[in-house]
């Protein structure tokens, strides 16, 4: 497996976030991990990034145990979160972010790196000297997974990326997630459209109250009554 | 050049040294309100070293900068553990704390203050001054001043991105106190004469606002921050008594109109990329 955790704990002094999770990516797979608000996910995604500190739990990265490691050293070992929300660095320049989603790396190869990611979206390349404050939402979007790719992940984690996306950015969002995944990335993908994130993964947990409840293969998440009632329902 | 001018040109050197202290730790988002207690270190350490121990301002400088440098990455750890507002008053209590401690010990001149006999001329302040300029402007064209305007921006995402924000954040606390403590020597050395009283909150606050009206964006704020606010209270000194009403009403002015400071990166951008395109020929 390239992402094992076991036990994963979470509190935030009184608050119980996390309360015993574990899960696994396979390298080049697409893991999704669905919920309500307040489940835990973003909690989780924070502490594999090393954000936040776990209370307890193992997390190994490539067989490596990374539990005591700070979020700068697990970045360098492959691991990057993509924040809710975005969070572009709002004075710094389109390619200055991009910069710093390279931050941790010393090869000669950024510069090249940088140009591909110009070549899949040319609407960064046409601002890329401009405050990263001007671009749209989607753009944004575009820009903090061009950002975190620029780490050169073995495994990214997006955290509720189509969040306050249009439907039509959504679904580019979606084949963006796709066309990286048959490059190779492995991807663990948090979620509140359930629809959209079963379909581009391979398989899911959900989470209720810091606990994994279900999980499974995507297409029988899909198509199962309890999570369709509470979580696909009215659509 | 008039005593006077030479006078003015002097304290400029040591306001663009003192600003450029307090703005490496802003300019990676921490407001330091306790710049006079800093300067405070570095103008009595160079005192004490020249008269007890008889050492030449060209140690005793270095040794205010080091003593002071330490003694932000000693505060830094604390200081760093607030935020926001909180910081701003923890470095307020650092600086009285540095005075109260100087006025109750004899030793480092007490309420009397202590009189240094080596002279540093004004060409060495304007050497210093533009050395200091060229090293603010060399620090935040490197990776280090990028991951300084990231923290600014975002603690948790430029973390995510892998800086190590803590280290980064006690770096610039100590570049920065560290230059805090030159002005501090170089003032020491060129009035002859330190006494805390000087180093009061008034002289705290100041410096923060000629770092924050001239912009922490960039490393031109500083410079225009400390230039301005040196020369204009005294270009309009012909208006008399008038002249702090004037002043006042222009700094209300510029935190209404220039809310980033007088210097952003889209003006810097503007005065110096004549290559770029206009927006709509792309």
């Amino acid at each position: 497996m390239l992402l094992d955790v076991a036990d994963l704990e979470v509190r935030y002094g009184r608050t119980h976030a996390v309360r015993g999770v574990s899960l696994s990516v396979a390298p080049g797979e697409v893991v999704t991990v669905l919920g309500a608000n307040g489940a835990g996910k973003s909690s989780l995604l924070k502490a594999l990034a090393g954000a936040v500190r776990p209370a307890a739990g193992r997390i190994w990265l490539a067989g490596q145990d990374i539990t005591a490691l700070a979020a700068p050293d697990r970045v360098r070992q492959g691991l990057v979160l993509v924040p809710e929300g975005r969070q572009i660095l709002v004075s710094l320049s389109v390619r200055e972010n991009l910069l710093m989603g390279a931050y941790c790396r010393r090869d000669a190869e950024v510069g090249r790196d940088i140009d591909a990611i110009y070549d899949r979206f040319p609407n960064l390349a046409a601002r890329r000297d401009m405050p990263a404050s001007v671009l749209s939402g989607g753009e944004q979007q575009m820009l903090a997974i061009s950002r975190a790719l620029l780490a050169r992940p073995k495994l990214m984690m997006l955290d509720e990326p189509s969040l306050g996306l249009s439907p039509l950015l959504v679904s580019r969002l979606f084949g963006l997630i796709g066309e990286l995944n048959r490059e190779g990335l492995a991807i663990l993908l948090v979620e509140q459209n359930t629809r959209m994130a079963l379909r581009a993964a391979s398989r899911g947990y959900v989470m209720e109250l810091g606990r994994v409840v279900l999980d499974g293969p995507a297409e029988k998440l899909a198509n199962n009554d309890a999570l369709a009632a509470a979580y696909l329902g009215g659509h | 050049m008039s005593g006077y001018w030479a006078g003015i040109l002097a304290i400029l050197a040591i306001n663009i040294i003192f600003a450029y202290g307090i703005f490496i730790t802003a300019a990676a988002g921490q407001l330091n309100l306790g710049g006079a207690g800093f300067m405070a270190i570095g103008a009595h350490a160079a005192a004490v070293l020249g008269e007890q121990l008889g050492w030449t301002p060209a140690q005793t400088v270095p040794a205010a900068v080091a003593i002071t440098a330490c003694v932000g990455i000693a505060i830094a750890f604390p200081v760093l553990r607030t935020r926001g507002v909180y910081m701003v008053l923890a470095t307020f209590a650092f600086a009285q704390v540095v005075t109260g401690v100087i006025l109750t010990q004899p030793a480092l001149g007490g309420a009397m203050g202590l009189v240094v006999t080596e002279y540093v001329d004004l060409p060495v302040l304007l050497l210093a001054a533009a050395g200091t300029t060229l090293l603010a402007f060399w620090l935040m064209a490197t990776r280090f001043g990028l991951a300084l305007r990231a923290l600014h921006d975002d603690e948790l995402v430029s973390t995510l991105m892998g800086v190590p924000a803590r280290a980064m954040q006690v770096g610039a606390f100590a570049i920065g106190a560290g230059l805090t403590g030159l002005a501090g020597g170089l003032y020491a050395h060129h009035f002859s004469f330190v006494e805390a009283q000087y180093f009061n909150p008034l002289l705290s606050i100041y410096v923060l606002l000629f770092v924050l009206i001239g912009g922490t964006q960039t490393a031109w704020g500083p410079l225009v921050g400390a230039t301005f606010f040196t020369l204009v209270p005294e270009l309009l000194r012909v208006g008399g008594s008038w002249r702090y009403v004037v002043f006042g009403a222009i700094i209300v002015a510029m935190m209404m109109f220039r809310p980033e400071g007088i210097v952003t990166r889209s003006l810097v951008d503007r005065l110096f990329s004549r290559r770029r395109p206009a927006p709509d020929a792309g």
